[in-house]
């Protein structure tokens, strides 16, 4: 029973798991006029707080290879600062395999753009524990695999 | 160090892990004094919580002392006496700064997951999966606190170790609950699951000035203990019909606000509760929200239904014909807890909310898998099992 029911438990994971994949695929596709789509954080601090020359490092290191756009959100909500890749980004590289693998540009330069907002707002990237876990089993890879996979492409 | 570990479905032990250590320069490290059992941390136990893996470190409602300090952490110095908010808030991001803690941007160290699950990552919370943060859980010898100056909090003199560390968890997510449903004088507000959760919502509530506090469940001693220690009225809602006694006590109208504290491992008697179960477990649908479709179902027209009973998922029969035709207003959340720690504080130190008699049981952090066992079953008349791993 017992058994059973840690079956179900993978399979929720799994499942869990395609719906992180499944929803980064559907992703829109980039407009070949201007280039790879832009990704964008909510930072909360004033437009004049944020200065396109001086974001933290995770992103300063991209030079010249990104465009930066900063803007005042809606209301009280802070500055929407949104970078993409300069120039075209084949679609190969935005496939399922790279994602999977971990090698769409895309997902580094989200976590740069995560990592970025983390320090701007809170001073730094908070880290987990480390290790993770004392034992690894199957499940846990995967739900290591998983988490660092997510980390790339999400909206935040 | 030893530590209480998720090895599996239904499977915990005590394990020796590597200490924590400084991670960021503004996390502290605590040395635990005292933790405790949450409902919670049951679904995470049944496998209801995905993204676990097995050595997990679990627990999140906790008290202890500040052994070691990170470089830019300004409140705390080594030798306070903390209790802190189970879920982790930067402080700065837009939702720490409007006071919705558990939302923070800044605190799941993985990120995208929850994304994937809820649309939107939500902040971290201790020893509570991967999905919610990935963090080591707290019933362990040591535990790390990220974000400490904005999380701890020093226990004001006169306020014993096991008052204060409800403070955690089950004492915010109560007054949370109370207060963002808006309860206000002259209110008629029905709690359903008399928990730690449960009885600090019904206590908030009177707090906040409602006429009458009902509290709904059927386990005998706990129903007792909320009358006694809460001074709530209570209802076993296995000796009658909760919609219809809720109904005649409020005068044909329905309680104006219910709260619901009992989340997605539901009991019920009815049919549709093995219908529940049988779905749950084939994981067709992920939570039983049978307490929530009472509280909908006796909400007086226009009155307002807070769930503070955790849910993980998709529901079945929700039922919306309500929400819609009663004009209700349903929310939810996980605890902010920063918000009102400190004024949690004050008042037990004014003597105005008492919390001790919820540790009924305290073991050393040996006997935790088997305290889990008994407040899972609800034995012996558990309501929070205190762990000690100092013994
Ligand atoms: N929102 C938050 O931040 C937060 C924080 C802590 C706990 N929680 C959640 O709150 C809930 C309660 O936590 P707890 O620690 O008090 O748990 P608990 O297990 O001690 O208490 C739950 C109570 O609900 C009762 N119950 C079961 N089915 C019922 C029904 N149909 N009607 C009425 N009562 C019923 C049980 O008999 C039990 O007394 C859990 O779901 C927990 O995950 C949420
Ligand atoms: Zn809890
Ligand atoms: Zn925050």
């Amino acid at each position: 029973m017992a058994h059973g029911k840690s079956l179900w438990a993978t399979a929720a994971v799994l499942a869990a798991g395609a719906a992180v994949v499944a929803r980064r695929v559907k992703a829109r596709p980039a407009d070949p006029a201007t280039g790879d789509r832009w990704l964008t954080v909510t930072i909360n601090l004033g437009p004049e707080e944020i200065r396109p020359g001086e974001l933290p490092s995770p992103l300063r290191e991209y030079g010249d290879r990104i465009e930066t756009r900063i803007r005042p959100a809606p209301g009280d909500r802070g500055t929407e600062l949104a970078v993409r890749p300069r120039g075209a980004v084949p679609d190969s590289a935005h496939s399922v395999r790279a994602r999977l693998s971990g090698d769409d540009p895309r997902q580094d330069l989200r976590r740069a753009l995560r990592e970025a907002k983390a320090l701007l707002e809170a001073g730094e990237v908070l880290r987990p524990d480390a290790p993770p876990t004392t034992h690894d089993t199957p499940g846990g890879k995967l739900v290591g695999l998983l988490g660092r996979r997510a980390g790339g492409e999400g909206v935040l | 160090m030893k530590a209480l570990c998720w090895e599996g479905v239904n499977k915990l032990s005590v394990e020796e892990v590597p200490d924590p250590v400084l991670r960021n320069d503004q996390d502290v490290i605590v040395r635990l004094v005292a933790g405790t059992t949450c409902g919670s941390d049951l679904h995470l136990i049944g496998g209801y919580i995905p993204f676990m893996r097995s050595g997990d470190v679990i627990g999140h409602e906790f008290l202890g002392e500040v052994v070691e300090t990170g470089a830019a952490v300004r409140r705390h110095k080594v030798g306070d006496r903390v209790v802190v908010s189970s879920f982790v808030g930067c402080g700065r991001c837009w939702y720490c700064a409007h006071d919705l803690w558990s939302l923070c941007d800044n605190t799941n160290t993985n990120p995208g997951i929850g994304q994937a699950l809820f649309g939107a990552d939500t902040g971290g919370i201790f020893g509570y999966s991967h999905a919610m943060g990935g963090l080591r859980g707290s019933h362990a010898e040591y535990v790390r606190v990220p974000f400490a100056d904005y999380g701890a909090f020093p226990v004001p003199e006169g306020v014993d170790d096991t008052s204060a560390l409800f403070v955690s968890d089950s004492v915010p997510t109560g007054w949370m609950g109370a207060d963002l449903a808006g309860v206000r004088p002259g209110d008629v507000v029905a709690v359903w699951g008399c928990g730690a959760v449960g009885q600090m919502a019904a206590r908030a509530a009177i707090l906040l000035g409602a006429e009458r506090v009902i509290s709904i469940d059927r386990i005998p001693e706990r129903l007792e203990m909320t009358e006694r220690h809460i001074g709530s009225e209570v209802i076993d809602y296995t000796a009658t019909d909760v919609g219809a006694e809720l109904r005649e006590r409020t005068g044909g109208r329905g309680p104006d606000v219910c709260i619901e504290a009992v989340g997605m491992e539901a009991h019920s008697d009815s049919p549709v509760h093995v219908y529940d179960q049988v779905k749950q477990q084939l994981r067709l649908q992920t939570d039983r929200p049978t307490a929530v479709r009472q509280a909908i179902h006796a909400c007086r027209k226009g009155g307002t239904v807070f769930v503070l009973g955790v849910f993980a998922g998709a529901v079945d029969k929700f039922p919306l014909g309500a929400v819609i035709n009663k004009g209700l207003t349903v929310k939810g959340a996980q605890q902010h807890g920063q918000r009102y720690i400190p004024m949690l504080l004050d008042r037990l130190a004014a003597g105005e909310l008492s919390t001790s008699h919820l540790a009924t049981h305290t073991v050393p952090l040996d006997e935790a898998p088997r305290a889990y066992g008994m407040f899972k079953d609800k034995k012996d008349g558990c309501v929070r099992a205190v762990i000690r791993p100092g013994g």
